[in-house]
């Protein structure tokens, strides 16, 4: 809150009662639009016990909880193909051979640049023919670890050069301070972005809604054409969501905190909530 | 191959309508997502806590679910049933976006040199001034490279659209995939169309970023 308060005079007694006025008007505009949502809400009988006894029933639940394991298992599982696609792309990309260098590069931004979806629809029906939960799970591989290789090639970069030099001058060679100096602490760098991406990945699990794969979204549509509860699944699956990355976010916080300390995140360009750990944009 | 040759204008209605979705998303968040970074940073207690939960409700909420809310859920409760496909997919994803662009138009204005914001109200600017005419018009220069990033996202989350009947580039790729070997040359040229989008935004952003460089 440092900011905000070099953006305008520390304020006098006056200011302070107009701004009380201010927050007390939008505070009276803002419960007011609340209200009338949720008498309009019931007015249209969408708060009827009905339309939300499937979050309820036992059965039910079970199906979601169902959904949202497999949802997790997806993410889990892309974002691990992830990061070993990350680590053989970003260390690719920093190789001293061209051809080694030049494909790296062109994997990483040609997966960097297609939409998740499309490629996952690419995947679903294309002549790689893979069933609808492999083609979710390896479109997210191939994108996250695009992403990640970009990663992996900042934390190595910001890992300082006299380590570097000191591994050289022990007489070591260009794998080995790679592999036993460079990587152990860039990937304490970059466990942070890590997590975030791994919030990325979550959301983005989200698209098996169209190729009818398991997960929380595809539970969502047949909870829904059952009951014709849209706007009530909606809300469950959005909370449910919000929960689980909110959980992450502190997750990547207390890992920043605890691994990095108060140096700032090394990817800027992906998250565009700098300076803190949190949920990038896919 | 040859399907996309002779109809090739229906590969160009798709991207007409992806530019278009971009475009118009992308101004609306910029403006939607520039309001909440003022109102995030603004003096009204009760603004702040509007624009921090917005933004932190939208930030994990994933893209699909809130066009389930646009496209599903308020044509359910009478809404929208009238409105164009085009105008729900930009509100879509202009509701969205907003949120982060509002985080890159903030860190971009805790960028801005301290000096500059005390400079500006030791000659009597409001807050409104201060912002207006000093910190944003400074902020936006240093919040160009997140931005780029931020538009780029948006445009690549256009294609969700397709999900939900728009027939943007995604949705014709899925209309000429015949599961045929051709799907591969399909699936290119239809990336090749969005990667033509995302280089024009970055080259956009590095052309901005060199003008504004030297203006300063």
């Amino acid at each position: 809150m440092n900011t905000s308060t070099v953006l305008f005079d520390t304020p006098g007694p006056r200011t302070r009662a107009r701004h009380r006025l201010y927050a007390l008007v939008s505070g009276v505009v803002l419960i007011g639009l609340l209200a009338w949502l949720v008498w309009y809400l019931y007015d249209q009988g969408e708060l009827e016990y009905d339309l939300w006894e499937p979050f309820l029933t036992p059965a039910y639940l079970e199906v979601l909880w169902q959904g949202l394991l497999d949802t997790l298992a997806m993410a889990v599982l892309a974002i691990l193909l992830a990061v070993v696609m990350g680590f053989v792309l970003g260390v690719g990309k920093l190789s001293d051979h061209r051809l080694v260098r030049w494909p790296s590069w062109l994997i990483v931004e040609f997966f960097r640049a297609v939409p998740l979806l499309l490629l996952i629809i690419f995947l679903f029906l294309g002549p790689a023919g893979l069933t609808s939960y492999w083609s979710v799970v390896v479109g997210l591989t191939l994108y996250n670890g695009a992403v990640l290789a970009e990663i992996t090639r900042a934390g190595v970069l910001a890992v300082p050069k006299g380590q570097v030099e000191a591994a050289y001058a022990l007489g070591m060679r260009k794998t080995q301070v790679m592999v036993s100096i460079q990587l152990p602490q860039a990937v304490k760098i970059m466990i942070p972005a890590i997590i975030s991406q791994c919030i990325v990945a979550l959301k983005d699990t989200s698209l098996g809604y169209y190729v009818l794969a398991p997960g929380l979204t595809t539970v969502g549509r047949q909870i829904w054409t059952e009951f014709g509860n849209q706007l009530q699944t909606a809300l469950v699956l959005a909370a449910t969501y919000i929960v689980c990355n909110l959980i992450l976010t502190a997750l990547a916080t207390w890992a920043q905190r605890r691994l990095v300390g108060e140096r700032k995140p090394i990817v800027h360009t992906i998250d565009p909530g700098m300076g803190q750990a949190g949920p990038g944009l896919s | 191959m040859d399907d996309l040759l002779d109809q090739y204008d229906l590969v160009l209605q798709a991207f007409w309508l992806t530019i278009q979705l971009s475009v118009l998303s992308g101004l609306c968040s910029l403006v939607l997502g520039t309001l909440l970074a003022a109102m995030r940073v603004g003096p009204v207690s009760v603004l702040r806590g509007v624009g921090t939960t917005y933004v932190t409700l939208v930030r994990n909420t994933p893209l699909l679910i809130i066009f389930v809310f646009i496209f599903v859920a308020a044509p359910n409760l009478g809404w929208f049933t009238d409105t164009a496909f085009l105008t729900l997919g930009v509100v879509t994803v202009s509701l969205y976006t907003s949120a982060f662009v509002c985080e890159a138009v903030r860190s971009g204005v805790n960028a801005v040199p301290l000096g500059q914001a005390e400079a500006a109200r030791a000659i009597g600017l409001t807050f409104a001034q201060t912002m207006g005419s000093v910190v944003l018009p400074q902020a936006f220069r240093a919040v160009v490279p997140p931005l780029a990033s931020v538009l780029i996202a948006m445009t690549k989350n256009t294609s969700i659209a397709a999900v939900f009947g728009l027939m943007e580039l995604t949705g014709r790729m899925r209309y000429f995939s015949n599961n045929s070997a051709d799907d591969t040359v399909i699936f290119l040229v239809f990336a090749a169309l969005y990667i033509v989008l995302v280089e024009l935004i970055s080259a956009g952003a590095i052309v901005l970023e060199r003008r504004w460089r030297a203006a300063r």
